[in-house]
């Protein structure tokens, strides 16, 4: 950067976002709205926020009310969208580019400066430094000098020194630019995001098992496009043991492009479908409250002999026992069936936690037979004589809750992601490393003067050095054996 | 059964924790290096114990689970959690031990992991084995908690070395950093007095130490329904500050008897920062945005947690710029750590119990 006396605006600017201070201050600006946003429910009821602020303050709800309307019009109910959050994060954005570019410079210079022969003085005021002699000559032992610089990961450049030679090397000159890597990264996170909000969009879809819809929903209501169409073949939920915690949930998909199906997919929690773009995320699922007695009652029945077949019937329905004529009557069903204490069975929950059907066979083995049968557990399917009645499925009751994104900038932010990793790891668990090794000729001995620095982690490479040293003792001694 | 064998092996670490506090402490006051030298050596029990422990639960939960060993980890709740924060503070705590071969350190952290475990205890929380919503059901869930955890180690190492920087370094009660420790120090120990007043008063009343924090915390002092008992707590309160304030020097007095150099300190605060903050960066926050963006196709929404996360971040990337581009080292950066950790206190803890707990109608 030029510096002249009489600097202009552009250089004023720069200069007020190359300084570490705006730096601070943005730094605090985001961090401190940031803990305000998080303590007020965002795009919440307003009356969740006034009682959150009555618990707060412990002021009654009128004074709640007119605290709440003051910090509505700021925008801090939706504030992490809001004109002012945005402006912050771009201008941490600004503040991080031109810091950068700011020293970028210099910090080039550094790594493009390769390591030069320094004099002894230099050498004794270095962070490393070791000094012994051994037996032999510079020019005698050169090759062994080199051969154990190399054994410790460098390649040394030679050059004449006072009374001899003096090795250098240097590795890891790039990792002074760890910290310009990870500032990139995060720009590119940021850009990547931007993308997404701009060119993407979030909504979400409720579809009942058995439709098919060509749109998603965005947060407003309005109605998003897909270009294609989705159908829900089929919903179901699997739970732990006898709990009604759910172990997964899963929706059958099939996409339709011009009314032919083109993708089939299973999906569940963590495990998503896309197409062209879009993805379908599994994050809820619930009864349709209306159709709950109208469902397709799914049954696989299996004579005693073991022939089977698969019946779809309705509640008050009937089904026959393969190659028999003996029919069964489907005579009530619950969603969620359990039995009381005296045994009495009842409905415990409207969702479809535990379906159960009650079925009347008037002649099964000779006496007439009724009972519930539970999807859920195997061992009430069975029948006195052998025959059984698998309750696959309740069908065309449910919905699955679906997420849908198309985020094109997704991509970008991963690539961020990686970047970030890399610019952390070359910062924090790298370092730029320099050695000096000069050998001087004495009386019947040479000289050996070690000078060395690592700019991080000095401790594991004064271990290298350590070695570097002892590697050369031993070096010598095997010649002037 | 394994399960109660695990439970065994929980029970021997605390119970070598609690020995090897005492000794560390005994080891400070008489300087007895045999003393120091088992103190160690119980430590080190303690630790194998626990390793055990964390191994067996997790063996029991795979085989409950039937979800493969990545999935099986046992990190999926406070207890564990809390658990395998104990574990990476040992860790933490061992290395620095034979690195800079110095015991007396260990009467500062022993008594953290003992406090941490017998707390566990006495709170009853709940040390069940719980089956996996489907939305941890990811093979993200180790790689994010773990590395999240070890990073919080980490961080209370470089909390409890900056506080003891600190102390050390501030002469003048005047001063605004030694003004700083000396509040902050209050306001810990108070916080934890008052919550463990809480317990006392409530735990008949509630059924988990959850519902406990989240609608009955400082009910028993600050917040109690009776005026007198409230100001009575503050003014208690305001008191024990005074106190510390007043006498503060005497805390200097121990540390400085400890043969740590403030250098040490610092270096120390910085290293486990510097090993903490990528560790955080890469496995709580990208990892964790990842795994939401594979679950909810979301990889960042502003919930309190990810927010208070990224607040923690600022707060240690502050920390590394003041003191490498600034030449800021000393009592400013050491305030600057302390002030971290106790975002990373709020991101674990707080947003859990404290937020959703604000938001919660129930306890009214």
């Amino acid at each position: 950067m030029e510096k002249g006396k009489n600097k202009s605006i552009i250089d004023l600017v720069w200069d007020l976002f190359a300084s570490v201070k705006l730096a601070v201050v943005i730094f605090s600006l985001i961090a401190v709205t940031s803990m305000v946003g998080t303590v007020l429910e965002q795009d919440a009821e307003p009356e969740r926020n006034i009682q959150v602020l009555v618990k707060m303050f412990g002021v009654g709800h009128e004074t709640a009310h007119s605290i709440y309307s003051v910090f509505d019009s700021l925008g801090f109910m939706n504030m992490y969208h809001s004109w002012w959050f945005v402006t912050f994060l771009l201008l941490f954005a600004a503040n991080l580019i031109v810091c950068s570019l700011d020293r970028l410079p210099r910090i080039l210079k550094l790594v493009r400066e390769n390591v030069r022969p320094l004099s002894l003085e230099h050498l004794e005021k270095m962070s490393i430094r070791k000094s012994f002699a051994i037996k032999g000559s510079a020019s005698s032992i050169k090759d062994d000098v080199t051969s154990s610089i190399n054994k410790i990961g460098f390649k040394p450049s030679k050059a004449a020194a006072e009374n001899g030679l003096q090795f250098y090397a240097e590795k890891g000159n790039f990792t002074r630019l760890g910290v310009y890597i990870t500032h990139l990264s995060i720009l590119i996170i940021l850009a990547g995001a931007i993308i997404g909000l701009k060119f993407g969009f979030n909504g979400t879809l409720n579809l009942p098992e058995g439709q098919t819809a060509p749109v998603a929903f965005k947060d407003k209501g309005t109605q998003v496009p897909l270009g294609f169409e989705l159908r829900c073949d089929n919903f179901d939920v699997e739970y732990y043991g006898d709990s009604d915690m759910p172990k997964s949930y899963r929706s059958w998909l099939t996409i339709l492009k011009d009314g032919r199906e083109v993708l089939k997919k299973v999906i569940s929690v963590n495990d998503p479908l896309t197409y062209e773009g879009i993805t379908f995320y599994q994050s809820s699922y619930g009864s349709v409250g209306e159709n709950m007695n109208n469902g397709i009652i799914v049954l696989r029945v299996i004579s005693s002999d073991g022939r089977s077949n698969k019946v779809n019937t309705k509640i008050g329905g009937t089904f026959t026992i393969p190659g028999s004529s003996i029919e069964g009557h489907v005579s009530n069903f619950s969603p969620a069936l359990s039995v009381d204490q005296s045994g009495r069975p009842f409905t415990y929950d409207a969702g479809l936690k535990n379906p159960a059907i009650h079925v009347e066979l008037p002649n099964v083995g000779g006496k007439p037979y009724s009972g519930w049968i539970f999807k859920r557990y195997p061992q009430t399917w069975r029948l006195p004589d052998g025959s059984s009645v698998e309750f696959l499925d309740y069908w065309g009751v449910e919905y699955t809750g679906l997420q849908v994104r198309k985020d094109p900038g997704v991509w970008i932010v991963y690539l961020g992601c990686i970047i970030m990793a890399a610019g952390l790891y070359i910062t924090f668990f790298m370092s730029h490393k320099r050695l000096w090794v000069n050998v001087a000729d004495g009386k019947g001995a040479a000289k050996i003067v070690i000078g060395a620095s690592a700019n991080r982690n000095r401790a594991a490479f004064e271990r290298d050095i350590e070695k570097l040293a002892g590697l050369l003792g031993e070096a010598t001694k095997g010649e002037n054996r | 059964m394994s399960g109660s064998t695990s439970s065994v092996f929980f029970g021997l670490s605390t119970i070598a924790y609690i020995i090897a506090m005492v000794l560390y402490i005994g080891y400070l006051a008489f300087r007895k290096n045999k003393v120091g030298v088992v103190a160690t050596a119980v430590t080190i029990v303690g630790f194998i114990s626990q390793t055990l422990a964390i191994l067996l639960r997790w063996k029991e939960f795979y085989e409950i689970g039937q979800m493969g060993w990545l999935r099986a980890v046992p990190l999926t709740n406070l207890y564990e959690s809390l658990v395998f924060f104990v574990w990476c503070l040992i860790l933490a705590y061992l290395v620095i031990e034979f690195r800079y071969k110095n015991r007396s350190f260990g009467a500062f952290i022993t008594p953290v992991a003992g406090l941490v475990l017998a707390f566990i205890d006495i709170s009853g929380m709940s040390k069940d084995i719980q089956p996996l919503v489907p939305a941890l059901q990811s093979n993200w869930l180790l790689a994010h908690v773990m590395m999240s955890f070890i990073s919080y180690a980490m961080f209370a190492v470089s909390f409890s070395t900056g506080l003891m920087y600190l102390i050390v370094r501030t002469e003048k009660r005047s001063e605004p950093a030694y003004l700083f420790w000396t509040i902050m120090l209050s306001v810990f120990i108070l916080v934890l007095c008052a919550m463990g007043l809480d317990y006392m008063t409530f735990k008949i009343s509630v059924k988990s130490q959850e519902e406990l924090i989240k609608g009955y915390l400082f009910k028993a002092t600050f917040r109690n329904s009776s005026s007198a008992i409230a100001f009575l707590s503050l003014g208690v309160s305001v008191a024990f500050t005074f106190f510390i304030w007043r006498f503060g020097g005497a805390l200097k007095k121990v540390i400085t008897g400890l043969n740590i150099s403030a250098e040490i300190l610092d270096e120390i605060t910085y290293k486990s920062i510097a090993m903490g903050f990528p560790i955080f960066t890469l496995g709580g926050l990208i990892f964790g945005a990842i795994w939401a963006d594979q679950a909810w196709g979301k990889y960042w929404t502003w919930d309190p947690k990810e927010t208070w996360s990224l607040i923690t971040w600022f707060f240690y990337a502050f920390y590394l710029h003041s003191r490498l581009m600034r030449g800021w080292k000393g009592k400013k950066v050491a305030m600057v750590a302390v002030l971290g950790f106790v975002a990373v206190i709020f991101t674990y803890l707080g947003v859990n119990l404290l937020l959703s707990g604000l938001h919660s109608y129930g306890s009214q």
